[in-house]
C-alpha cells in the first residue's frame, strides 16, 4: 500500500491505496465522491472526466499514484455557496440531460472547453471537443446548446468584470 | 488490473536506474495506451516508472529550422504550440486529431512513437519529416526506428528523450479516422523539403507505418494532387480487418495522400 496525498476540490486529502488503484476508484470509494461515474472499460465514454491541474482527464485511465501531488477538481467541486456553476445551470435550463449518467463527465468537459476557448466557442468546436464523451440519451443537441449558452454567459461575465 | 509497483522518476538517469526495480518494469508516460492495456490484463508490468515528471523530457524548442519536441510533451501541447504552428502546421493538425481532448491532455509524443501502434498518427509524421528519435544513449533516424507492428529499434530499458526534425518547406496530413476508435484507418503525412518529398502512411500497411516510394517519386517532379492519379498501392501490402478490406485501404491511401498534398502549407 502507498500513501497518496492530493488536493481534491480545494481540500487536501490522503489515503492508502494499492499502486494499481485507479484515480476514479480513489475518488469514489475512498473519498465517497460518487458524482464521477464509470461508464466503460475501454477508456472511451468520458463519464469519468475530472480535471487534474486544470485539464480534463479520464480518471478511469489514470492511477491514483500518478495523480499524487496534483490538484483534482470533480463535479462536486463546481457549485459555490449552494449556487450551481453556470455550466450546470445551463444544462438544467437547456435540458442537456435525460438519465444524467453522462452528465458529470459532460459538465467537466464543458468547463474545460470553456477554460480553453472562452467566448470564442462555436458549435463545430463544441462538437469536436465532445469526441471523448458518449451520451446514450440526448442526441447531443441540447448538450451543445447548453455549452454554447454557458460559454456566452461566462464570456460576458468575464468582460463585465474587466 | 494485476498488482504493480509505482515509481516516479525526476530525471532520465533516475528513470533508467528505476527500470531495474522489478523483473518486468515498464515506463509509463501519459498512460493512455498502457493503463487501458493493463486494465484489460493484456499487459502486467511488475513495476511502472513514471516519466511525466522528468523536466528534461518536456517542452518544445525551435532553433533556426530545427524543431525539438521533448518526449513527455503532450498531444495537446503540440497541437496548441505557437512554435509548432509556425514551423510545421501539419504536425499541430495531426496532434489535434488524436483521440479526444482528455487523451490529448495526457498522451505524449514519446509514448506514441515508442508504442508504434500500426494505427497511431505520429509515426507517419516521423517518417515523412525524416525525424530523428533521440534516446538517452543515441540518435536513431525514423527510417531505422519503426521495425514492424508495435516494434521499434529501442532496447528494453532505452528511453526516448525527444524527437527532432528540420522544418519542411511544406507539409500536410490527412486522416480517415475509424468512426468508433478515432485511430487512423489510414493517415498520410506528406512533407516537401530541399531534399525531396517524403510520404509516410499509417493505419493501412500490414507491417505498420511505411514510406510510399511511388508517391514520393511522383510528387518530386510535381507536388500536386493530380500527380498521384496514376500511382497505385498494392492491396497485398495492406491490412484487412472488420473495419475495411485491403482493397478499400489501398484506395484510401491514395485519397488521403491527395488530400494531404492539397492541404499542405
Ligand atoms: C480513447 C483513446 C483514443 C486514442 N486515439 C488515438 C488516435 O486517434 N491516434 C493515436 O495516434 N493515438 C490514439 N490514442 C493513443 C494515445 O495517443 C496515446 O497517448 C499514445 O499512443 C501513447 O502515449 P502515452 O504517453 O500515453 O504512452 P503510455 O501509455 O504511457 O506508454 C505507451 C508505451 O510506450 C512506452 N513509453 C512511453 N514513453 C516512453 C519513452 N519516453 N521512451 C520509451 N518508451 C516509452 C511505455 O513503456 C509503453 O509501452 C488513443 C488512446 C485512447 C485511450
Ligand atoms: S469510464 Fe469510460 S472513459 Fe472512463
Ligand atoms: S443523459 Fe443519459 S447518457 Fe447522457
Amino acid at each position: 500500500m502507498t500513501k497518496v496525498t492530493m488536493t481534491v476540490n480545494g481540500r487536501q486529502v490522503s489515503g492508502e491505496v494499492e499502486d494499481r488503484t485507479l484515480l476514479v476508484q480513489f475518488i469514489r470509494d475512498k473519498l465517497g465522491l460518487t458524482g464521477t461515474h464509470v461508464g466503460c472499460d475501454t477508456s472511451q465514454c468520458g463519464t469519468c472526466v475530472v480535471h487534474m491541474d486544470g485539464r480534463s482527464i479520464k480518471s478511469c485511465s489514470t492511477l491514483a499514484v500518478q495523480a499524487a501531488g496534483s490538484e483534482i477538481l470533480t463535479i462536486e467541486g463546481l457549485a459555490r455557496d449552494g449556487e450551481l456553476h453556470p455550466v450546470q445551470a445551463a444544462f438544467k435550463a437547456h435540458h442537456g440531460l435525460q438519465c444524467g449518467f453522462c452528465t458529470p463527465g459532460m459538465v467537466m468537459t464543458a468547463v474545460d472547453m470553456i477554460n480553453r476557448y472562452g467566448g470564442a466557442l462555436d458549435e463545430k468546436t463544441v462538437r469536436e471537443n465532445l469526441e471523448g464523451n458518449i451520451c446514450r440519451c440526448t442526441g447531443y443537441h441540447n448538450i451543445v446548446k447548453a455549452i454554447l449558452a454557458a460559454a456566452a454567459e461566462m464570456g460576458a461575465g468575464r468582460q463585465a468584470a474587466e | 488490473m494485476y498488482a504493480t509497483n509505482y515509481h516516479r522518476a525526476f530525471s532520465v538517469a533516475d528513470a533508467v536506474r528505476l527500470k531495474g526495480s522489478g523483473d518486468e518494469t515498464k515506463y509509463v508516460s501519459g498512460g493512455m495506451t498502457l493503463i487501458p492495456t493493463m486494465k484489460q490484463r493484456l499487459a502486467a508490468p511488475s513495476d511502472l516508472v513514471d516519466l511525466r515528471h522528468v523536466a528534461e523530457m518536456k517542452g518544445i524548442t525551435v532553433s533556426g529550422a530545427t524543431v525539438r519536441i521533448g518526449a513527455a510533451t503532450t498531444h495537446a501541447e503540440v497541437a496548441s504550440s505557437a512554435e509548432i504552428k509556425a514551423a510545421c502546421p501539419a504536425l499541430s493538425h495531426l496532434a489535434s486529431l488524436i483521440g479526444d481532448p482528455h487523451v490529448r491532455h495526457m498522451g505524449t509524443v514519446g509514448g506514441s512513437v515508442a508504442n508504434n501502434d500500426p494505427a497511431a498518427d505520429y509515426p507517419s509524421a516521423m517518417l515523412a519529416l525524416g525525424a530523428t528519435i533521440v534516446t538517452d544513449r543515441r540518435r536513431i533516424v525514423a527510417d531505422d526506428f519503426f521495425t514492424g507492428l508495435f516494434e521499434t529499434a529501442l532496447h528494453d530499458d532505452e528511453i526516448i528523450v525527444a524527437v527532432e526534425f528540420e522544418a519542411p518547406e511544406k507539409a500536410g496530413y490527412s486522416k480517415f479516422p475509424n468512426p468508433a476508435s478515432r485511430y487512423a484507418m489510414t493517415g498520410v503525412f506528406v512533407a516537401k523539403s530541399a531534399g525531396g518529398v517524403r510520404v509516410g502512411v499509417t493505419g493501412a500497411g500490414s507491417d505498420g507505418v511505411f514510406r510510399h516510394s511511388g508517391m514520393e517519386q511522383a510528387l518530386a517532379g510535381n507536388f500536386s494532387p493530380d500527380a498521384l492519379s496514376g500511382v497505385t498501392t498494392d492491396p497485398a501490402d495492406m491490412l484487412s480487418d472488420l473495419h475495411g478490406s485491403a482493397e478499400y485501404r489501398a484506395n484510401l491511401v491514395n485519397v488521403m495522400a491527395r488530400r494531404a498534398v492539397a492541404a499542405a502549407t
